[in-house]
């Protein structure tokens, strides 16, 4: 051991590397533990739920673990509602709506990023200030307008709306403009590139984590839709999942076993996707609240 | 790197490429804006206007019929309106509070405490966030069920336990059935989902404040509530007018979690019932479209006063030097 007098700052370090199990250490662990407990807990509850009788569900105490219901449910489940239908109009319009946001997305995105021209600037601005209108005022009329148009029961009338977001832009205009040398697109044009064919093949290849990043956002919120779909569809066959499962439980005598075995399917894909891409998913979340 | 291109073709007109250049922007971001005209601008025009007539979707154009600012008045004087907008107010405080309470702890044991753990238990708390809201008032709807509820069964275990068994009940609550405890039970479900957001929002926050201005406070002899209140704070400022005030905006337009938690009726004593829920049903149900556009206003005279509200109260430094 050295005498040596020890600056003040290496010091401090290694106190601060090896933590010790102090009181204070103890408690945020516990806050931590606690949490995630209570957050886990209804994702374990509906699928224990999943695999029991309605009576099971209802009784004292209510089941902790894994009953041999499952079959059953699964089949009253796709007996009441055509459940398998409904997903896939849930798929089919979260694809629909998340690939066109993000052409378009990303071509307004590249517009923003990398031009300069007249209206720039306010043209950017509005775009940023449609984020604050209030969904509230829109139901009424939106509704309305959906009638006129006949787009009720139509996919369409929530997939064409949702082609382009002001969010998306705003992402792929942050991410275009700090991540692709303006260089690259001007030597592509001395080449005698189009500006499309700039985006095609060299704006498009290089925004891979942005686009990965956007077309998971897009894709649960359409995937978890409720009032839009709620205003537009009207027949059990074209509802969404959520709708279905809305619609199961509106009725009297509710089979709670079987809604739940529909609501573990609706939620699983999002759990799947969330386990592959969380990262990303989160970062494009939060981005649009931290860097707007 | 992809980004290798084919030989140019050759010119058709000289003039093409300065063409399509200079064009090629205003198409690009073209799609965004017709969109917006069409289904967000116009809508929004088109609902003022609607909010001074009187017209049944179902009878045609034809009928509207302008009558001022009867609609207005109407949901002015309706108590069920009042009563809404109270509703809508206790659960906009009730869920926003306890979220940002949970959550602004919750991100500093996190931060300082996990190292390698910290992505996985982000992404638990974030799980919530990214479920469907019908699932998950669907899920609740049965662990609130007042007999065999399995909220219910914990709390009862709890109060059984020593010391701090008498923080919790040990009667059955009808959280669904009795006026009294359905904001509480809605409230509960919106702080279950928004809380890991929240979090993750101020998790970012901290982790964007430079460790060299603890390290420089703590050779100063800063202690360290005195690196919280000087440092922390005024640094997490921004993050925290920005989620306070999507809890804001979001909580005074609740729909989802009471709609489906009180099956679409506003549960009992109408106590789950928000503006937004009744705004629907005004249309959906009364088909009274002008009275429903009017209310949709008035909501947003609200969101926009609150907003102001929260914005001098702590937002000044919160929104300077952003872009």
């Amino acid at each position: 051991m050295t005498t040596a007098p020890i600056p003040d700052r290496p010091a401090t370090r290694p106190a601060r590397r090896a933590p010790t199990l102090d009181g204070k250490r103890l408690a945020a662990y516990a806050l931590i533990a606690l949490g995630a407990v209570l957050t886990i807990a209804p994702f374990y509850f509906m699928f224990v739920f999943a695999t029991h009788t309605r009576s099971d569900i209802f009784q004292l105490p209510p089941p902790t673990w894994f009953g041999s219901n499952l079959d059953e449910n699964y089949r009253n489940l796709v007996e009441r509602v055509p459940f398998w239908r409904n997903l896939w109009n849930s798929l089919y319009l979260a694809v629909l709506t998340t690939g066109f946001t993000l052409f378009f997305c990303t071509l307004a995105g590249y517009a923003f990023a990398m031009f300069s021209f007249k209206g720039r600037e306010v043209l950017f601005g509005l775009l940023l200030a449609t984020m604050l209108i209030p969904g509230t005022l829109n139901i009424v009329p939106y509704a309305l307008i959906m009638q006129a148009l006949g787009w009720i029961d139509q996919p369409r009338a929530l997939w064409v709306p949702g082609m382009a977001s002001a969010f998306g832009i705003f992402l792929m205009r942050q991410y275009i403009g700090s991540s692709i040398p303006r260089e690259l697109v001007e030597a592509a044009r001395i080449d005698g590139a189009t500006e499309f064919g700039i985006f095609r093949r060299v704006i498009v290849p290089l925004t891979g984590p942005a686009m990965a990043t956007l077309g998971l956002v897009t894709f649960v919120q359409s995937w978890n839709g409720f009032l839009g779909p709620l205003i537009i569809f009207r027949t059990a066959e074209t509802y969404t999942a959520p709708l279905a499962l809305r619609s199961m439980q509106g009725i009297a005598n509710t089979d709670w076993g079987a809604l739940m075995c529909g609501v573990a399917l609706t939620v699983v894909p999002l759990l799947i996707l969330f386990a592959l891409a969380s990262r990303q998913l989160i970062e494009g979340l939060t981005a649009g609240a931290t860097k707007g | 790197m992809q980004a290798t291109l084919k030989p140019p073709k050759p010119r058709r007109r000289p003039s093409w490429s300065d063409f399509q250049r200079r064009y090629a922007p205003y198409l690009f971001i073209s799609p965004f804006f017709i969109l917006f005209f069409a289904f967000g601008l116009f809508p929004i025009v088109f609902n003022a206007y609607l909010s001074f007539h009187q017209w049944q979707p179902g009878t045609g154009l034809g009928e509207m019929k302008f009558v001022g600012l009867r609609n207005y008045t109407d949901n002015l004087t309706d108590p069920t309106f009042w009563q809404s907008l109270k509703n809508t107010a206790i659960l906009a405080l009730l869920s926003g509070l306890p979220q940002h309470l949970i959550a602004i702890p919750l991100a500093f044991a996190i931060q300082g405490g996990l190292r390698r753990m910290q992505n996985f238990v982000t992404a638990v708390y974030f799980l919530p966030y990214i479920t469907s809201i019908v699932a998950i008032s669907v899920i609740f709807f049965t662990l609130f069920s007042w007999q065999y509820g399995v909220i219910n069964s914990v709390l009862n275990a709890l109060s059984g336990l020593p010391l701090i068994g008498a923080l919790f009940p040990s009667e059955k609550i009808n959280w669904l059935g009795e006026k009294e405890y359905v904001q509480s039970a809605v409230a509960m479900v919106v702080v279950w989902r928004y809380t890991g957001w929240n979090m993750l929002l101020y998790l970012s926050g901290l982790q964007a404040i430079p460790r060299e201005l603890y390290e420089a406070a703590s050779v100063d002899g800063a202690t360290r509530a005195q690196q919280f209140r000087y440092i922390t704070l005024p640094l997490l400022r921004p993050i925290m007018f920005i989620a306070v005030t999507l809890s804001l905006i979001g909580g005074l337009q609740l729909f989802e979690e009471p709609f489906i938690l009180t099956n679409g009726s506003g549960g009992a004593g109408q106590a789950g019932l928000t503006t937004v829920m009744y705004m629907y049903r005004t249309y959906a149900s009364y088909s009274d479209a002008g009275v429903a556009a009017a209310m949709s206003w008035l909501l947003f005279i609200v969101i926009g006063v609150l907003t102001l509200v929260n914005n001098r109260a702590f937002g000044r430094s919160g929104l300077a030097g952003r872009d």
